[in-house]
């Protein structure tokens, strides 16, 4: 719960733009929600609403975001083998991976792994701030000044500085890791204007952190 | 919409699936298992810069400030919540105060 806070307040605002967004679309209050809690996935989902508005076709909405979401195949891979949970249940979390509970857990996760039950409980507050932005947003979409609600997605900006900054204090190799993705992430979409951002965040982070496997190993202190 | 719904919905659910069913029981060598330990690192980075540039349409200094900001306090403060706040408020505050 206390973990799943940060990330329940970066969505609220993020969430209620969607939700005005949609509607402005043209998609019902029930659709806005409904995106949200089947599809879960931000980026896709302000992409899907965009293409819906310029009248792009059902087929396209879903290969773009095929390739906007393929990150978490990655962040899954990651998730799975720190998270200690039978199969089945294993299914129903995986549901909840997004780039922020993602990081949140994996940051936090001890040496030992992560119980299913911590991720659980941030997983499903995350998951319900982003539901009800939506609907907040859906059904309020005349009422809510756009351009406000839209600069709070400062708030998740903020989630991952504050992340990376005490990690990246504690160990420098995470800190040039860090720094050295984000300036390969700028590279590729500077020198190709065309590339979607989901892969160069796929190309920087796997290419990166390949290369930081040169580095001297992180001592982490049991 | 129920269509675009459900196709959506497999595209995103299945590569966040696949791994909880098979990439837990790989035998990984170690070289890969450092790989996957700065995965979250690499990530972090790129999640930030320059996504972070767009976060506040049309200003991209306050966004970077605000940015900065919450790297300077997660210095002092632990509390991460603490933080999103700060940074939502510190934006909403310029631009509601109109500084260019």
């Amino acid at each position: 719960m206390s973990n799943g806070l940060p990330i329940a307040l970066g969505y609220l605002p993020v969430a209620i733009t969607f939700g005005i967004l949609g509607r402005q679309a043209g998609l019902s209050v029930a659709e806005v929600t409904g995106m949200s809690a089947w599809v879960y996935a931000g980026a896709s989902q302000f992409l899907a609403v965009k293409m819906i508005a310029s009248g792009v076709g059902y087929f396209q909405i879903v290969l773009a975001t095929l390739i906007l979401n393929f990150r978490h195949f990655l962040m899954s891979t990651v998730l799975a083998r720190k998270i200690e949970v039978p199969g089945h249940r294993a299914a129903a979390l995986s549901y909840w991976v997004t780039d922020e509970t993602f990081v949140v857990a994996s940051v936090h996760a001890r040496p030992e792994g992560l119980s299913a039950l911590g991720f659980f409980t941030m997983a499903l507050t995350a998951y319900l701030a982003w539901l009800t932005g939506s609907f907040v947003g859906g059904m309020f979409a005349d009422l809510i000044p756009v351009g406000i609600v839209d600069g709070m997605g400062i708030g998740l900006y903020a989630l991952f500085i504050a992340l990376l900054v005490p990690s990246a204090r504690k160990h420098w190799q995470f800190a040039l890791v860090a720094s050295a993705s984000a300036l390969c992430a700028w590279g590729l979409l500077q020198l190709l204007p065309g590339l979607s951002e989901g892969w160069a965040l796929i190309a920087a982070t796997l290419s990166v952190s390949a290369l930081g496997t040169l580095l001297p190993d992180v001592e982490t202190r049991s | 919409m129920i269509w675009l719904l459900a196709g959506m919905f497999m595209v995103t659910y299945i590569p966040r699936l696949i791994p909880f069913l098979f990439a837990r029981q790989l035998d990984l060598p170690p070289w890969v298992r450092k790989w996957l330990n700065l995965f979250p690192y690499a990530a972090l980075g790129a999640l930030i810069f320059p996504g972070i540039l767009t976060a506040v349409p049309g200003r991209p200094i306050l966004a970077a400030g605000a940015g900065i900001l919450a790297a300077g306090c997660a210095l002092f403060v632990r509390n991460i919540t603490v933080i999103v706040v700060l940074a939502i408020t510190v934006v909403l505050l310029f631009q509601n105060l109109g500084i260019p």
